[in-house]
């Protein structure tokens, strides 16, 4: 194995034979004219818009009327059972009627027999409608916004970020990261996007104001 | 080295043969020119996508003239998240390795995630000789794995084929491989990828081993990055115990920030969305969350080749977008299968040669698969130019021995336009001769007369009538 | 102005009359036009074939011969492109050649590019009555970018009627030795792109270029179709009193 690795890295060496022994990665300069965002709205107008574009459906509210938001959607989508993460707030579910389940190492059976799935997330992307879970407070595990064949997502307003730069800055690289532009979709047959294929095929996002 | 594609014609006669096919045709045009409708749509909303490319490029050039040290980095990095790197100088040689890890496991099945790097390697041949079956789960290699076909396009590896053909591909050969395709399945998009999720839920709830690519893999922080669509990805990543990510040394990236300015590129580049629907990343291992082991098996397989040319080494700089196939009017009218190789259009005319060699076919005919129109230079996100490596390649080619009849055509055509009064002769002899030149002329002309007629030879050349001109024998033409 | 022509070693034999048109043009507009004797050709098809060496050798000809012009005009896009944007490739870093290229570059101009930039003339007194479509040649589009400068160029010729053609910017298919090595694809190319020039119902079709307006022409003139092709300096060059019959 080691023998690779020194194979490899003898044959990099090699073939870089014309870049100057004293050169060090900062001697080749990286432009950084590009924009940090591109005021291309309001954010919260933006992002609602962007996930829009989707064929996600985006719900605004406010904080006393998130847990009426949450029950309405979940009915809406005829839900029984919904998951979410351990430690997401009790305050989500004291209006639905639907059961939920808290994830204390829910198993895979039972996450595919349950309807739902409702977390926070740790931030969104205005630009690009993009939601980012890193398994932190209201998220849970990744494999349980995965299973259930709806996302129920609630996105707080401070948590809204303009753009892809500013996301990765405010992200912990060591978390995993799962990043959401959509339902589900593929581009594979004749190159046309269609909603729905493995991850869940319906996602709502509840936008807290 | 390649199985699947050893024994391709060159290029000329592999692209003959798809010219021809009138299906072919017609699927390909509408798809290419549905995905460049989208490209430029996402591209034309950002103002400052030449600043981008800009910066990707730049990214890119730091870490290929720096490779050794970022590829160390990662490694330690990988390690220290409680990841484990192999180095694989091959594709035997990762092939080997992915086999005796996924045995290690005690597991004979693994799942897929669409991969570029694995399909160079033969990955699932190789595993299928040692006793074990790998599942492709992306809706696209699934329908080449079912179909026994090749890839033919880096994004959109059945982009050859129709909703008609995809639905009787489905409906025919997945009971052979697991769950059967629904009665009465139609050719909707959305039935098909309805019946895509039915044939391999219960596939990603069951295996224990995958085996990934990656987009990226961020040197400082040792986080892998995949871009997906259809959530396959995510099921790969996260339900198995062990995950197996194959990855060329080409795809580090120094640092976390550096994916700000590839994951704008990206998406916009290749599905021509302002974000594909689900990015992945990871560092190690997470406890109690996603897998318990991940390896990281970093391939060379000809890529120091590459490096090692000053002007070839840019390919290298590919993030594997495909933009340039989609954009290419000779891919746009052969298809992927014409290239022979798992890297076909303009980038895989420069790195399927760089990664091999160029002494065998199809390898030797493909720098000459472009007109050099530089439609893929610009749409390249990292701005690879294109032409430059095809002509650079070219070179590569006539140095080698054979080509006999072009080299003594070119040397002679080189003498002739060497000196002013040489040309006179030649054009002298060629106007002499215009009234007996054949509309059809015999091979290797007939190339150009096949299917075009010749201009008529004139009766004097430019520099007779400016001499007779000056001469004050007349001022017109 | 004293105007140095290139006038390409295809249009010396094959289109002069494109060369007497930049000839005509220029002259009416004022300008003097000289023809260095010495000239052969730019290395194009050499270079873009991987004859590096032989392109190397007609480059140094080419820089020795048009070292003195005030200024340089090619008829020919790729030509052109050849020179601004190869040249800098072909030469050594340091070299002698290297700092002739670099001192002659900045006054090689492609035909539309002298006019709109340099004399700073659109309506160049042209009269055409014929409907024309134009082609963009992707080395003019790309290399160059010379953008709307033909157009600018060809809306201000009297009688003319400019129709737009559709996916102008996709390859003709000529590519130089690609029309023969991959005889194929480069005729399918063509078919397709004369497909989009019939759609337009134009008379002409007109280009920079006259290599890919013989591949274009030469497809066009076998498929039997009635379009014509004619090089721009044709149509600039072309009055009343002195008309261009396409």
């Amino acid at each position: 194995m080691n023998g690779s690795r020194e194979r490899v890295l003898g044959r990099i060496r090699a073939a870089l034979a014309d870049v100057p022994a004293g050169e060090a990665p900062p001697d080749v300069s990286v432009p950084q004219t590009y924009a940090a965002s591109h005021e291309q709205g309001e954010r919260l107008e933006l992002l609602a818009g962007r996930i829009a574009d989707y064929r996600a459906e985006v719900h605004r509210t406010t904080g006393g009327g998130l847990p009426d938001t949450i029950a309405a959607v979940l009915s809406q989508r005829r839900t029984r059972r919904a998951v979410t993460a351990s430690d997401a707030p009790p305050v989500w579910f004291t209006s639905t009627a639907a059961e939920v389940v808290r994830d204390d190492g829910v198993d895979v059976a039972t996450l595919e027999g349950t309807d739902s799935v409702v977390t926070g997330c740790a931030l969104a992307v205005a630009e690009t409608g993009t939601l980012v879970l890193d398994s932190g407070a209201a998220q849970g595990r990744r494999i349980i916004s995965l299973i259930p064949d709806h996302h129920v997502c609630v996105v707080n307003a401070s948590d809204v970020v303009a753009s892809v730069p500013h996301a990765l800055h405010r992200l912990d690289p060591d978390r995993p990261l799962t990043w959401i532009s959509g339902p589900s979709a593929t581009s594979d047959i004749e190159l046309e996007r269609v909603e729905g294929v493995h991850g869940p095929r319906v996602l709502d996002v509840v936008l807290v104001e | 080295m390649s199985t699947a594609f050893m024994g391709m014609p060159g290029f000329p006669r592999a692209a003959r043969a798809a010219v021809n096919d009138a299906q072919l045709r017609s699927n390909l045009r509408t798809a290419t020119r549905t995905i460049r409708e989208k490209r430029d749509a996402a591209v034309s909303e950002l103002d400052d996508w030449q600043d981008l490319r800009a910066a990707g490029q730049a990214i890119k050039n730091r870490t290929l003239r720096h490779l050794d040290l970022y590829l160390e980095r990662l490694e330690s990095a990988v390690q220290a998240a409680g990841g484990r790197v192999h180095w694989a100088s091959d594709a035997a040689e990762a092939n080997r390795l992915v086999t005796r890890l996924v045995r290690d496991t005690g597991e004979s099945e693994v799942v897929k995630v669409k991969s570029m790097t694995t399909q160079e390697i033969e990955l699932n041949e190789a595993l299928g000789q040692a006793g074990i079956t790998a599942y492709e789960t992306d809706l696209a290699e699934l329908i080449v794995q079912l179909s026994e076909d090749r890839p033919s396009h880096i994004l959109v590896p059945a982009i050859h084929r129709n909703r008609a053909e995809i639905r009787d591909i489905l409906a025919s050969h997945m009971a052979e491989w697991g769950t059967p395709a629904p009665e009465g399945l139609t050719d909707d998009p959305r039935a098909l990828a309805e019946a895509a999720r039915r044939h391999l839920r219960d596939r990603f709830l069951t295996t224990n081993v995958a085996v990934s690519g990656a987009n990226f893999a961020v040197a400082d922080t040792g986080t892998m990055v995949v871009l997906e669509s259809e959530g396959n990805g995510r099921m790969c990543l996260t339900l198995p115990r062990t995950l197996i990510s194959v990855v060329g040394i080409e795809k580090v990236v120094p640092s976390w920030s550096d994916l700000e300015v590839f994951l704008q590129l990206l998406p916009r580049s290749s599905t021509g969305e302002r974000m594909n629907p689900y990015t992945s990343t990871w560092t190690g291992v997470a406890p109690g969350d996603g897998p318990e082991e991940f390896h990281l098996v970093l391939l060379d397989n000809g890529r120091t080749n590459a490096l090692s040319d000053t002007v070839g080494r840019q390919a290298l700089r590919c993030i594997r977008c495909s933009a340039c196939l989609n954009v290419c009017p000779v891919y746009e009218r052969t298809g992927g299968h014409a290239y022979g190789s798992v890297y076909p259009g303009p980038i895989g005319a420069i790195l399927t040669p760089q990664l091999r060699g160029t002494t065998a076919e199809p390898e030797a005919s493909l720098p000459y698969a472009s007109s050099l129109c530089g439609a893929c230079y610009e749409v390249c996100p990292v701005s690879i130019d294109i032409p430059d490596v095809l002509v650079r390649l070219r070179e590569q080619v006539v140095s080698q021995p054979g080509h006999r009849s072009e080299k003594a055509a070119m040397r002679a055509a080189g003498w002739v336009l060497g000196g002013h009064r040489r040309l006179g002769l030649a054009q002298a002899a060629a106007t002499a001769a215009r009234s007996v030149v054949p509309r059809r002329l015999p091979p290797p002309a007939s190339a150009w007369t096949d299917s075009r007629d010749l201009p008529s030879v004139p009766g004097r050349t430019f520099r007779e009538w400016w001499r007779d001109r000056a001469e004050g024998k007349e001022s017109g033409a | 102005m004293r105007i140095a022509l290139f006038v390409t070693c295809l249009n010396d034999t094959l289109f002069p009359a494109t060369g007497r048109a930049v000839v005509r043009l220029l002259e009416r507009l004022g300008h003097e036009v000289v023809f260095p004797r010495a000239q052969t050709c730019c290395g194009q098809m050499h270079y873009n074939t991987g004859y590096r060496r032989d392109a190397q050798r007609i480059a140094v000809h080419f820089v020795r011969t048009f070292s003195d012009a005030e200024a340089v005009v090619v008829p020919s896009g790729s030509c052109a492109a050849m020179v601004r944007d190869n040249y800098r490739r072909l030469a050594e870093p340091g070299s002698r050649l290297a700092r002739q290229v670099e001192n002659l570059l900045p006054r090689v101009y492609e035909l539309t590019e002298l006019l709109t930039d340099v004399l700073e003339v659109r309506d160049v007194g042209a009269y055409f009555p014929y409907s024309v479509t134009y082609h963009p040649t992707c080395h003019g589009l790309r290399m160059l970018g010379l953008g709307s400068r033909p157009y600018e160029l060809l809306q201000r010729v009297r009688g003319l009627r400019l129709v737009e053609l559709p996916e102008a910017r996709e390859c003709c298919g000529f590519g130089g030795t690609f029309a023969v090595k991959n005889a194929d694809v480069s005729a399918a190319m063509a078919a397709d792109k004369l497909g989009q020039v019939s759609a337009t119902g134009a008379e002409v079709l007109c280009a920079v270029d006259n290599s890919c307006l013989m591949h274009l022409g030469g497809t066009a003139q076998r498929a039997g179709t009635g379009v014509r092709t004619v090089h721009l300096a044709e149509i600039l060059s072309s009055t009343e009193q002195e008309p261009t019959v396409p």
